[in-house]
């Protein structure tokens, strides 16, 4: 295939830069011997390899399996499911919002949302997921669906050792095998998971204060001496 | 050098060794059964050696990247070499359909028997040469010439434009090389006074003080050294001078079309013609089987003898590790406008030390002869080239 | 314009190359280099039209790593386009994000506050330095010296890579830049890590050059190989490291000034030929004047929010409009240009890629060389298949 250039525009007028040979180096002197900086590399090769048998600095390798570089705490592969307590349907964080499902960019989360609702961690009713199922196949590992969850439900596993030869549905993991519980969720995330349950605490503490003070008031209101009824009861 | 009876037997322990296994055997088939426990003991060391040096090269060229070389396969990785072998022996055998069947089965065989005949006249230690020729030098190089039909053999019988133009290149940079590489040995001939390499290291091995006479360390067997050692490289198709094998490159060699155990035969007789070439250039330059100090003659001389050669498999590593290859019109640049006039003036400054005789007057004169026109020609050679050092300006 | 011919033209005083006529009756061996080729970088092919040894008609081919980067980007949300834009040139991801940022922080005129600015910085200048490290041992690799620098190149990189993943949670696909400021805060144990590695690179850039810079066969091989005329240059729409060592003063650094990048004093190096060994020295000097970048930047750093407080993050639906953001990135100009109509997907999202744009005269510098120099010129181009297809 012959591609013909187009006629162009008359070429631009390049002018020369502005320079300044303050600084400029040259790669070796000018009257240097041939050979000298092949000598120079061989001698640089030799440091590296002697120096190999002492300083770890200069053999970085690490044999795995038998020896592994620990995970930094900001690893991040595959999501999980948190949930709070020992029973992890009753205790899962996830309500079934669906916004991680809209936001994951290769739409890798199926979510299907359950019909009745079962109480929160602050005891409020929320839905549950009867289906949570993430593709890790598809999964690019973006931590989107992290960013975006409001409730602090789906976190990132560190967890990389996955592969199997089940080709029909081994890298489907559903939400069983996706809960792990918020004891797992500190000891690979410390920081961020004494964050997140602060914050939860917080938000709980509220909550309970709000409620402690409308019983007392609803108490208060019982206790008060009944109003004369005005056209209907309370 | 009078040294004790225990290390006289130690450095000739191979010959005792053979007198006695011969000794169960009349005395009219003493002969041939010596030479022929001579050759079995050849067949087995030097491939035996080649398999360590496969490892060696792995792991060396590890260590100066940084990091492990093998070392799965038995303790340090040294049982690598088994493995490699049982994989090539296993593998199929393909011969293109096309190619030319007999010449495709001869060369690799040819190049074997080739390099195997070089390890012939080559001195190993004190009374350890297998053929003692009066022209063993000659001897050498007639066979090492011979590799050079079966690099073609194989490129042409594979019936591949790709295995041809490989070939071609490859022994047009053979010939250059070998030329430099007779050369630079002709100066040793003309000081020792002969073309059978016994006499040559018994030329060396005398000491002053407790220096050595090796012709390493004279101002044209210094020169006619890494003459010696540039060609070395090229003859046997190594780093810096591999270009006919690169892999990075779309021509891919004269040894495409082979497979399995006749490529690992191909490989054999690279690394076997590494060994006879560093043997002999230590026979020729480095003393041979002489110790470097006139204290250590109680080492068995075989010892050094074959520690210089390791020492040499170690510089082509080393130097595999560190340099990029040169392409193939620079590469015989290199060798008919650098080398060959080089080597040529080496010859007449090796003639001016025989003939202005024993004093330092003979020293100062060959070495600022030598010196001088290697600094002109390198500035020449870079310039003619139009390459060398640059000046990097900054954008105001 | 068939191979047989010699045309030399001559438009407006500006010369084309010349198609080089085979001479002697021999046909031209066509061979196709790759894509499975240990030296092309990545799925790529080049249809070589041979005279002997000389090269006379080039036709790269690509298009093998094609993944429909934009017509996703048309359907995902700005936010989702994110992590697509870390794998373009998936070897620096993070300015590839930067670029993205810009672009859409130009669309709905966002501001970032300073101490995202100069995380920014300090994380786009040490993408530099890892990448051109890289590509520096790719071209050698390819000469023949058996992979040694390209081991060197790679264990400063680790060391680089490490510290992104410790910050981002990933040592390649950060994802880390969002509009109006970045993800995670850096802490002051990552600054301390971070200033310990970047101590360590002016020592590993001179063993560097120790090794290679005076190497005679580098020089060799590369010097007067490869030439292109900086005119040729401007005009074909060449820019980054190649630009620069054809002798234009082009940094959009400079020129842009985006970022803060006024407040730092850095150089620009530039070439006098235009060939192998100048585009290899220019990346070299870049590495050292990213050195000097990195440590005003890591002491200079302020406090203060990494992200803008009014910036809009769900539910984000720019006003129509367009924006073209452009930054200078390893390999040259990567632009990313939005075309916003009004919902939370871009109507249009084209990303001007610097390696397919450098690329388009391969072909005229290869013309009249060695095949393995064709090699050698290939890399010095330094491609990531990533961005040429998308």
């Amino acid at each position: 295939m012959n591609i013909e250039r187009a006629a162009l525009a008359p070429p631009l007028k390049i002018q020369q830069p502005r320079t300044t040979n303050h600084g400029s180096r040259t790669t070796i002197s000018e009257d240097a011997l041939l050979g000298e900086g092949i000598l120079k590399g061989m001698a640089e090769t030799a440091k590296n390899f002697f120096l190999s048998y002492v300083s770890k600095e200069r053999l970085t390798t690490v044999e795995y399996p038998e020896q592994r570089i620990p995970t930094v705490e900001a690893a991040r592969v595959f999501p999980f499911l948190v949930y709070d307590g020992v029973d992890w349907e009753a205790g899962l964080r996830c309500v079934a919002c669906q916004i991680c499902e809209k936001e994951c960019p290769p739409k890798c989360i199926y979510i299907d949302k359950s019909k009745d609702k079962k109480p929160d961690y602050v005891g409020k009713q929320q839905f549950y997921p009867t289906r949570f199922d993430i593709d890790i196949s598809v999964c690019m590992s973006c931590q989107i669906c992290v960013e975006v969850c409001p409730f602090e439900a789906i976190k990132m596993d560190t967890e990389f050792e996955l592969a199997t030869d089940d080709r029909f549905g081994g890298l489907l993991y559903d939400r069983k095998q996706l809960a792990r519980s918020n004891e797992y969720y500190h000891s690979i995330h410390p920081t961020e998971a004494s964050e997140v349950d602060a914050r939860l605490g917080e938000e709980k503490a509220k909550v309970e204060a709000k409620a402690r003070a409308a019983a007392e008031a609803a108490a208060a209101k019982a206790a008060a001496p009944p109003a004369p009824p005005a056209g209907g009861g309370s | 050098m009078a040294t004790s009876p225990l290390f006289t037997d130690l450095d000739q322990i191979f010959i005792i060794l053979r007198n006695w296994l011969v000794g169960f055997l009349p005395a009219a088939l003493r002969p041939a059964t010596g030479i022929v426990l001579e050759v079995i003991a050849i067949v087995c060391v030097f491939p035996g050696l080649f398999a360590l040096t496969t490892v060696f090269e792995r792991k060396g060229l590890g260590r100066i990247q940084n990091r492990l070389g093998p070392n799965r396969v038995g303790p340090y990785g040294l049982f690598q070499p088994i493995a490699d072998g049982i994989k090539a022996i296993i593998k199929e055998d393909i011969v293109p359909f096309s190619a030319n069947a007999v010449v495709h089965f001869l060369a690799p065989l040819s190049l074997v028997v080739a390099v195997f005949m070089e390890f012939a006249v080559l001195p190993m230690g004190r009374n350890m040469v297998l053929v003692d020729l009066d022209a063993g030098l000659l001897f050498f190089f007639s066979m090492s010439v011979s590799t050079e039909l079966s690099v073609f053999m194989a490129g042409w019988s594979s019936r591949n434009k790709y295995s041809l133009l490989g070939a071609m290149r490859a022994v047009a940079q053979m010939i250059s090389y070998e030329v430099v590489l007779l050369l630079s040995s002709v100066s040793v001939v003309m000081i020792a006074g002969s073309l059978s390499l016994p006499k040559i290291v018994d030329a060396q091995n005398s000491y002053t003080g407790i220096f050595p006479h090796w012709y390493i360390f004279t101002p044209w067997g210094l020169a006619g050294f890494v003459m010696y050692a540039i060609a070395a490289t090229a003859e046997t198709n190594r780093s810096p001078f591999d270009l006919p094998e690169g892999e990075s490159e779309l021509v891919a060699g004269y040894h495409t079309e082979y497979s399995g155990f006749k490529f690992a035969l191909f490989f054999l007789g690279e690394y076997l013609a590494m060994f006879s070439i560093s043997g002999l250039g230590t026979t020729l330059f480095l003393g041979g089987w002489s110790a470097p100090f006139s204290f250590l003659t109680f080492v068995p001389s075989w010892i050094w003898f074959f520690s210089k050669v390791m020492m040499s498999i170690f510089v082509f590593i080393w130097m595999r590790g560190t340099l990029p290859r040169l392409r193939q019109d620079q590469l015989m640049n290199f060798a008919w406008k650098f080398c060959l006039p080089y080597t040529l003036l080496n010859l007449i400054v090796t003639a001016l030390w025989h003939f202005m005789g024993e004093g330092w007057m003979r020293w100062v004169v060959c070495t600022a002869i030598l010196v001088a026109v290697y600094v002109f020609m390198g500035r020449v050679e870079m310039r003619s080239e139009h390459f060398g050092p640059r000046r990097y300006r900054y954008a105001e | 314009m068939s191979p047989t011919e010699t045309k030399t033209e001559k438009i407006d005083g500006w010369n084309r190359p010349p198609v080089i006529a085979p001479d002697g009756e021999g046909e031209l061996l066509e061979v196709a280099m790759g894509p499975h080729h240990p030296s092309t970088h990545g799925v790529f092919r080049m249809d070589l039209a041979l005279d002997g040894e000389r090269v006379v008609r080039l036709k790269p081919v690509f298009g093998y790593l094609h993944r429909n980067h934009e017509k996703i980007a048309e359907q995902a949300s700005y936010l989702a386009s994110m992590p697509y834009t870390d794998r373009l040139d998936y070897i620096c991801s993070l300015t590839n994000n930067w670029a993205y940022a810009l672009a859409v922080e130009k669309l709905v005129a966002q501001q970032v506050p300073e101490r995202a600015e100069y995380i920014r910085v300090i994380l786009g200048e040490l993408t530099r330095i890892q990448n051109h490290a890289s590509s520096i041992g790719f071209l050698i690799q390819e000469m023949g010296a058996s992979g040694t620098p390209l081991m060197y190149a790679f264990k400063e990189r680790e060391k680089i890579l490490d510290l992104f993943e410790s910050l981002t949670g990933s040592r390649m696909m950060c994802n880390y830049m969002r509009f109006g400021g970045c993800r995670v805060d850096v802490s002051a144990a990552w600054l301390d890590a971070t200033r310990k590695v970047v101590a360590g690179l002016p020592q590993f850039v001179d063993e560097f050059e120790t090794l290679l810079s005076s190497n005679e066969i580098l020089m060799a091989r590369c010097q007067g190989v490869g030439i292109l005329k900086p005119d040729l240059a401007v005009n074909a729409g060449v820019t980054g490291p190649m630009l620069r060592a054809s002798g234009v003063d082009y940094d959009i650094r400079k020129v842009d000034r985006y970022g803060i990048y006024d407040r730092f004093k850095f150089r620009v190096p530039l070439g006098d030929h235009g060939d192998v060994y100048d585009r290899y020295m220019v990346r070299i000097l870049e590495m050292r004047e990213s050195i000097r970048i990195v440590e005003q930047a890591l002491k200079e750093i302020p406090g203060g929010p990494i992200m803008d407080p009014k910036a809009k993050i769900r539910g984000f639906r720019p006003k129509p409009g367009e924006a073209y953001g452009r930054i200078e990135a390893p390999k040259g100009e990567l632009g990313f240009y939005l075309i916003s109509d009004g919902g939370p997907n871009p109507y249009r999202y084209r990303v001007r890629p610097p390696s397919l744009i450098n690329l388009t005269v391969l072909e005229d510098m290869c013309l009249g060389s060695n095949v393995a120099d064709v090699v050698l010129i290939f890399g010095s181009v330094d491609i990531v298949l990533g961005e040429v297809d998308r």
